[in-house]
């Protein structure tokens, strides 16, 4: 019962904060300076009637209110609007472009996390000089601008090597550099958190427990402390999220690979709203998800979580 | 046994040793913590004085193009023959001030807005508290993007986008410190004694809140200047010729086969800028948390 009730709030909880920032969003756009029927004109024509033609077409005669009502109610439906510069339904532009994206994300979570991983167990516990050298490498990776890292692993593998294309391409092999980049960083913090979580259930009395038992300090690792590391690193999955989707602009831009950055970039600088809202809203939609079901799995994990 | 025992036995000499004599701050040598303060005085003073260290940032100079660094121009020319380290200490200037007034402007409204979310009636604070949340679920590139995306691209918009997109976490952490403090036994003595809600609040509560902002200041202000370096690379901070670090990087990325300093070079700057702040919000960390743990 109580579980159901907690699982009940978090979705609550989420409802409200995808609703808050969906409005967010379009206060942002009611406030922007600059006429919107500008904005659809382009460098089009520009007459009376046409202005009169795109005022009715696009429903902007409505009051303020009836507007972002049936924008909610269209955005509930997944319908996004019309792209003012192309003139085409937003959710087709992103559905032709999220495929990329998706791919170069989800390759870059892996790395990272699987990097992550290696690094926190080979270099936890007992290695001063290890550890320190890994400590100061991720100090570097985590101040380091995601554009620096492209840059100077393109100057690296692609110029100087010649292990990997230069740009382009859609085959693995253009997607390596890409994904490292992005996931580099990630590595960097997620590294970090998971070995103070491995020493601080080092330190553990169970640990002491296992050890005497006479099992291998390894598996004392691996199997045990663990467990305990992995808890607060699953709370880091939202900010993951945003990291990723954020740096695959910056990383597209690099590499000029073709995805979801880089049509938000040029809906960015061609202020087509619908377009950069739709990004925005699918970001925190992303997010949102992604930390509701990692509280979700917290429930599940330490029953302590769901009385509160 | 043998495994309990140590511990025991050095937990006892450590209370001994604690109450005989007054603890002591550790004093060693931290060569990072040094380095990171004096490269952070060197960005200081290229931001105040730029023309002190270094040359005209935007002299061309046709017969030198492309040169690689050398004792004339140690990080070389970049495709106008301008010197490129001229360019990165002129360049502090634009990406540190973005830096520094984005983070004013986030810890300002932060402290405000936490503050008010924490003394406010149960409804409004809820209300307030969900509004950052919704803040926070934009990823912070994403949510600069909208910002700059409507207001335009600029130095300005860069300021303002940055600041808000990082002011939720700043008003989070001060509305948990009002809570928290709200309770304490001095508030309620406070309020017992009948002074005015604004006196108690400017008195009592906000010096007791402001504790952990310094060292969340330190560490957002990388962050920003990481932010505004990637927009700036995106071309959406100051135009060109103006000499932003990441406008650098992304202006000199078509030469990078032939020459690879003039792109590399300003984006080395941004990072030994953040591991100096880092390092020096971690060194700030953990003295709070020595006096208040």
């Amino acid at each position: 019962m109580t579980v159901v009730r907690a699982v009940a709030r978090r979705l609550a909880t989420a409802a409200v904060v995808l609703w808050a920032a969906a409005t967010a969003a379009y206060l942002a756009l009611l406030l922007a300076p600059g006429d919107t029927v500008d904005s659809i004109i382009g460098d089009g024509p520009d007459t009376p009637q046409i202005r009169a033609q795109v005022i009715a077409e696009w429903g902007l005669d409505r009051p303020d209110v009836v507007q972002y009502l049936d924008y909610l109610a269209r955005a509930a439906r997944g319908d996004l609007g019309r792209s003012y510069l192309l003139q085409r339904p937003v959710s087709d532009l992103i559905g032709e472009h999220l495929p990329a994206t998706v791919t170069l994300a989800a390759a870059a979570a892996v790395t990272g996390v699987v990097l992550a991983l290696a690094v926190a167990l080979l270099t936890a516990g007992r290695r001063p000089l290890l550890r320190r050298a890994a400590s100061t490498t991720e100090l570097v990776l985590v101040s380091t601008p995601g554009f620096l890292i492209g840059i100077v692993l393109l100057n690296v593998f692609s110029f100087r090597l010649g292990w990997f294309p230069v740009s382009g391409g859609q085959d693995f092999s253009a997607l390596v550099l890409p994904a490292l980049t992005l996931a580099l960083p990630v590595a960097g913090v997620l590294t970090q958190v998971l070995r103070d979580g491995l020493e601080r259930a080092l330190d553990e009395p169970f640990v002491v427990t296992a050890r005497s038992r006479g099992i291998r300090e390894r598996a004392v690792l691996a199997r045990h402390a663990l467990r305990h590391a992995l808890l607060p690193a699953i709370t880091l999955v939202g900010w993951l999220s945003g990291i990723l989707l954020g740096g695959a602009v910056i990383t597209e831009q690099v590499f000029g690979r073709p995805g979801l950055g880089q049509v938000t970039l040029q809906a960015v600088t061609a202020k087509d709203m619908p377009v950069v809202l739709a990004v925005v809203l699918l970001s925190a939609a992303v997010y949102v998800a992604v930390s509701t079901l990692a509280d979700l799995a917290y429930l599940l994990v330490d029953p302590r979580l769901r009385r509160s | 046994m043998t495994v309990q025992a140590t511990p025991v036995a050095g937990a006892g000499l450590a209370a001994v040793a604690t109450d005989t004599a007054p603890p002591r701050r550790r004093r060693t040598a931290r060569p990072g913590l040094a380095a990171a303060a004096g490269f952070l005085l060197l960005a200081a003073l290229a931001v105040l004085w730029p023309g002190l260290l270094a040359g005209d940032p935007l002299a061309a100079d046709p017969l030198n193009v492309l040169r690689p660094p050398d004792a004339a121009h140690w990080f070389g020319t970049d495709h106008l023959g301008r010197d490129v380290f001229d360019r990165v200490v002129h360049g502090a200037r634009h990406s540190l001030t973005i830096g520094v007034a984005a983070t004013l402007i986030a810890v300002g409204a932060g402290v405000l807005l936490g503050l008010l979310a924490g003394m406010a009636h149960r409804l409004a604070g809820e209300a307030l508290t969900r509004s950052f949340d919704a803040l926070s679920a934009f990823p912070l590139l994403l949510l600069a993007l909208l910002f700059i995306a409507i207001t335009g691209p600029g130095t300005g918009s860069l300021i303002i986008a940055i600041g808000v997109a990082t002011m939720p976490h700043h008003a989070r952490v001060v509305r948990a410190q009002t809570l928290l403090v709200r309770r304490a036994g001095y508030v309620e003595q406070a309020v017992s004694f009948g002074t005015s809600r604004t006196r108690l609040v400017l008195r009592h509560v906000l010096p007791n809140v402001l504790g952990p902002v310094p060292v969340l200041a330190v560490i957002g202000l990388g962050e920003a200047i990481l932010a505004a370096a990637g927009l700036s690379f995106l071309g959406l901070g100051p135009q060109p010729p103006a000499p932003e670090w990441g406008a650098m990087l992304a202006e000199n990325r078509s030469y990078l086969r032939i020459a690879w300093w003039g792109a590399i070079l300003p984006g080395v700057a941004v990072t030994l800028t953040v591991i100096s702040l880092t390092v020096l919000g971690r060194h700030l960390q953990q003295r709070f948390e020595g006096r208040h743990g």
